[in-house]
């Protein structure tokens, strides 16, 4: 039961002279510090950190952890981040010692168990892709982008080809446009038609032999499968650009089609949104890649490489970009998306994707009674609606109707995003839901897009805190806490 | 398939509301033409039980730290990790849930965050710090790009030929395509002197980038270094080690403007190198330039203290193609393990662990220095890691031999510094205790002898 009443934070919680662990009193002969350690670089003053006894930080720390919704306890379709049931097996295997307590500068040889998975995982995940070239490496989605992109450059530098331009559909993650300007490309928006697609006009007018990559999340941030992608793939290709693919949508096509079939050059995967790897209150998550042959050697160093029974790192990659991420990249989450994998085998990785889009349709076939659906009355793993009209006759925003959500035991959808779509909520429901589940978050959806607005406007009305004043949060912003009463 | 709800009879009904015949109609946006339609050639599904076995297997091959003893370091570091924090991180509330998009029901890691940040500013006495990001190398590369942004120097970055080599690695990835020169200083006698970084930086330099205990444990005149940066108008960027500044001075003490580091030591296993957690933490001034999530205090319409994601118009989300970085998911559940980590240890438990490393580390030094083969690459102060040069140069083989005795010796430094080929960084945690370290000495003096016979 959450204790309502703990709303201390851990500094206010302590007192001088408490303490939580006692570490041995050392058992080699002891040397004096100042006799070795410079004046210049010795602490002269003790750390101003909190004291707190251990039983505080368990207290502390659970009643932190029940102010949150999350996906154990809540449904949260919370659209583009596919909050699927994160699997308690996964998180059993991934402690498995041989994994997690293993240095990463290890010997190879003491390594094989552990290079043979991620070995294995690279050859999934290229199957997965329909492209031949991978890199575990990057950290996360944005950075599996930015190495991409990079890689692109390498690629076309060693061609001399110079390309300045990255297209980005104004549908598009921010990830996209932010990632190709670190890698020192700029951006072109390019607009969407009324269908929710790639304006092909708008496109084709921004198309020269100087755009090195179009970005493109295909299912897009709609919800929708841009059936352009192969066309568009086609014409990027005849002025020698590339097409990448912002795989943040793989919960939709696993199985069912392939981004290196279907034209894309390079994409990143989020195994943190399709593999389940849990989402951790904002991170770690990974962003692995895979390329086409010819991008290849230029992917970042090292990869997973066998030589007969055994694995090793290849470092021998003389036109690799380098590296993005120290050590392997989070190897933690490449080993919970490898028993994801080898859970589901190739049948139930499809089965994933079916039903995560049977279920999105079953949503929006409720959903859209109330809340129009601009984009049409069929979608892939995730839908977008609108709170436009009501906003227009009563005054009533996306933002009032998540919020509202909240009170009912909902994790609130996307709101806002995809820009192109106003007062729009993005809804994902993922395959891990029931139909009693999305029953219940339907009529409940429903029923409050009948309440009064001014019930809405106030809404959260149930949770401990009601709509945090942001703006003077950034205006002035308190980003730590300080001692009271001086010092 | 373990995770589905949906009976025969639960798609019938759906497939019915929806007005679908089949799963497949669904699909009907895909053209056929682009579909596989073929299954995916990957192995069969397997249940819990047989998956256990199967990784249980691949986990067994593997020699972990708790099957040897290990003196391996160089940014991941054996220390221990109190109960406290895997019983608290692995609350389904935290490490299901995600970024905090809706503070109402995300207060939790919003106050975890704030707290993070908090810690972090206590640790390194810096005035601000975000709320992570993804790694240490990666904080280097994003502290030069933001270097960059404040300055507004573009041209050239220093950097210490003592940063870890793989954060230089990533900072050249970086810089490369921004087409931004990034000088390398060279050490003498295992570290950088101010003067050589006077040399290298000039009015075009965006920022001075130098870690803390360097990468061979050696503790470089940090502000005196800083100095010099601050002359040039450029930044001073510290990438340091969080446990060694239970002993050491803070950045902020130094006069670092942006400082960096790997917190894979505050309470996250070395799992073959991640996830773990980048710190970043800087001067007021600068903090409308940081990258990544930052939580801030508010109030709510009640007036109720209260948690939000703040100073947002820096991120991606917003500002797209002018964001301060692409970064978006970060490394929450790290963060909230060092929060963890740092409130048990307290400031004593962080000054024991690092008294204890730098105990452990000296007599170890000294044990394998009286060994004929072996000496101290040179005399530098340092706290928790040395470099050890080995006379016969046979580092390679001796670190091979080592591990299938049970030692994780060291880190070889040939790939990185061909002239310290014959030399392997050590490095010495509390969790080593005087048995273990006797028990390499030993193992290294009979290599030192066989070594000695085969000479002969």
């Amino acid at each position: 039961m959450r204790n309502l009443q703990a709303s201390k934070l851990i500094f206010e919680l302590s007192k001088k002279g408490r303490g939580s662990v006692r570490l041995p009193a050392a058992d080699v002969p002891e040397t004096d510090v100042r006799q070795h350690l410079p004046a210049y670089a010795l602490a002269d003053k003790e750390l101003p950190m909190p004291e707190v006894a251990e039983p505080d930080v368990i207290r502390h720390f659970t009643n932190l952890s029940t102010m949150n919704m999350s996906v154990d306890t809540h449904f949260y379709p919370l659209g583009s981040c596919t909050m699927k049931y994160n699997s308690k097996r996964n998180e059993r295997l991934a402690s498995l010692p041989g994994f997690l307590n293993v240095h990463p500068y290890q010997s190879e040889k003491s390594m094989q168990g552990l290079l043979q998975l991620l070995f294995e995982l690279q050859e999934y995940l290229c199957e997965i892709s329909g492209l031949p070239g991978v890199s575990l490496q990057p950290a996360a989605g944005a950075q599996g982008e930015l190495a991409a992109l990079m890689t692109a450059a390498a690629y076309f530098r060693s061609k001399g080809d110079k390309r300045t331009k990255v297209l980005t559909p104004d549908s598009a993650h921010g990830t996209n446009p932010a990632s190709a300007q670190m890698a020192g490309f700029n951006t072109v928006t390019i607009k969407s038609n009324q269908d929710g697609f790639v304006d092909m006009e708008h496109f084709r007018a921004n198309l020269s032999d100087d755009v090195a990559v179009f970005m493109i999340t295909n299912p897009n941030t709609l919800g929708l499968f841009d059936k352009q992608v192969h066309q568009i793939a086609e014409e990027v290709h005849q002025v020698g650009g590339l097409i990448y693919l912002d795989g943040a949508n793989m919960n939709a096509i696993l199985g069912i089609t392939r981004p290196g079939d279907f034209g894309a050059d390079m994409m990143h995967y989020n195994p943190h949104k399709t593999f389940s790897g849990p989402h951790g209150g904002g991170g770690p998550g990974a962003g692995p890649i895979c390329v086409s042959q010819e991008l290849e050697p230029f992917l970042p160093s090292p990869v997973v490489a066998k030589d007969g029974d055994h694995y090793y790192l290849d470092y021998d990659r003389p036109q690799s970009i380098g590296r993005v991420r120290s050590f392997f990249g989070n190897v933690g989450v490449l080993v919970r998306a490898y028993a994801y994998i080898r859970t589901h085998g190739p049948d139930g990785l499809k089965k994933v994707s079916e039903h995560a889009v049977l279920n999105a349709n079953y949503l929006l076939s409720k959903v859209k009674h109330f809340l129009p659906v601009p984009h049409g009355d069929r979608c892939m793993h995730e839908f977008v609606c609108t709170a436009s009209t009501l906003k227009k006759e009563k005054g009533v925003t996306a933002m009032d109707i998540a919020k509202r959500l909240l009170d009912f035991g909902f994790h609130a959808p996307t709101v806002y995003f995809p820009l192109v779509v106003p007062e729009c909520m993005m809804i994902e429901p993922t395959e891990t839901e029931s139909k009693e589940t999305l029953d219940a978050f339907a009529q409940m959806l429903f029923k409050i897009t009948d309440e009064s607005a001014e019930l809405l406007h106030e809404a959260p009305h149930t949770t401990t805190i009601r709509r945090p004043d942001e703006v003077t949060a950034a205006r002035e912003p308190i980003v730590k806490w300080q001692p009271t009463g001086g010092a | 398939m373990p995770y589905f709800f949906n009976t025969e009879d639960d798609i019938q009904a759906m497939l019915d509301s929806i007005g679908a015949a089949s799963i497949a109609e669904l699909f009907e946006q895909v053209p056929e033409s682009l579909r596989l339609n073929r299954p995916l050639n990957l192995p069969a599904a397997m249940g819990e039980l047989e998956l256990t076995q199967h990784m249980t297997g691949l986990s067994n091959r593997n020699q972990s730290a708790g099957d040897s003893i290990c003196f391996l370091g160089g940014g991941s570091y054996d220390h221990f990790i109190p109960a406290v924090v895997d019983a608290l991180a692995s609350r389904g509330e935290f490490y299901t849930s995600y970024t905090p998009y809706q503070p109402e029901v995300s207060q939790g890691n919003l106050q975890a965050m704030f707290e993070y940040q908090t810690l972090i500013c206590q640790l390194t006495g810096m005035d601000v710090s975000n709320a992570s990001l993804y790694d240490g190398g990666s904080a280097v590369a994003e502290a030069a790009l933001m270097s960059m942004t404040v300055t507004k120097r573009h041209d050239k970055i220093v950097v210490a030929s003592t940063l870890h080599p793989e954060f230089r690695q990533i900072l050249a990835t970086y810089l490369a395509c921004l087409g931004t020169e990034l000088v390398v200083v060279e050490s003498e006698n295992g570290i950088v002197t101010p003067q050589a970084v006077a040399q290298a930086t000039d009015d075009k330099t965006a920022c001075v980038i130098v870690q803390y205990p360097n990468f061979f444990g050696a503790i470089e005149d940090a502000a005196a270094i800083g100095k010099v940066a601050r002359e040039a108008g450029a930044l001073f960027v510290m990438s340091f080690d969080p446990i060694s500044l239970g002993l050491l001075k803070r950045p902020g003490d130094l006069g670092a403007d942006i400082a960096v580091a790997e917190g894979q030591g505050l309470g996250t296993p070395m799992s073959f190198g991640g996830p773990y957690l980048g710190i970043m933490a800087c001067k007021e001034q600068f903090v409308r330039r940081m990258p990544g999530r930052i939580a801030g205090q508010t109030k709510d319409a009640r007036g109720r203290r209260c948690w939000v994601l703040t100073l947002q118009t820096r991120e991606q989300h917003i500002r797209r193609d002018k964001a301060t970085s692409n970064i978006c998911t970060n490394q929450g559940l790290f963060a909230l393990r060092a929060s963890i980590y740092l409130s048990v240890m307290g400031p004593h438990g962080l000054r024991d662990a690092a008294h204890l490393c730098f105990q452990k580390a000296h007599y170890a030094a000294q044990q394998i220095a009286a060994l004929d083969r072996f000496q101290l690459a040179w005399n530098q102060p340092f706290l928790k890691e040395f470099v050890v040069q080995d006379q016969s140069g046979q580092v390679q083989e001796l670190l091979d031999d080592a591990t299938e005795h049970g030692y994780l010796a060291g880190v070889s430094l040939a790939p990185w510094y061909p002239e310290l080929a014959d030399c392997f960084l050590v490095a010495v945690t509390e969790r080593r205790t005087k048995d273990q370290i006797d028990s390499l000495t030993q193992y290294l003096a009979q290599a030192s002898k066989l070594e000695t016979v085969s000479h002969a």
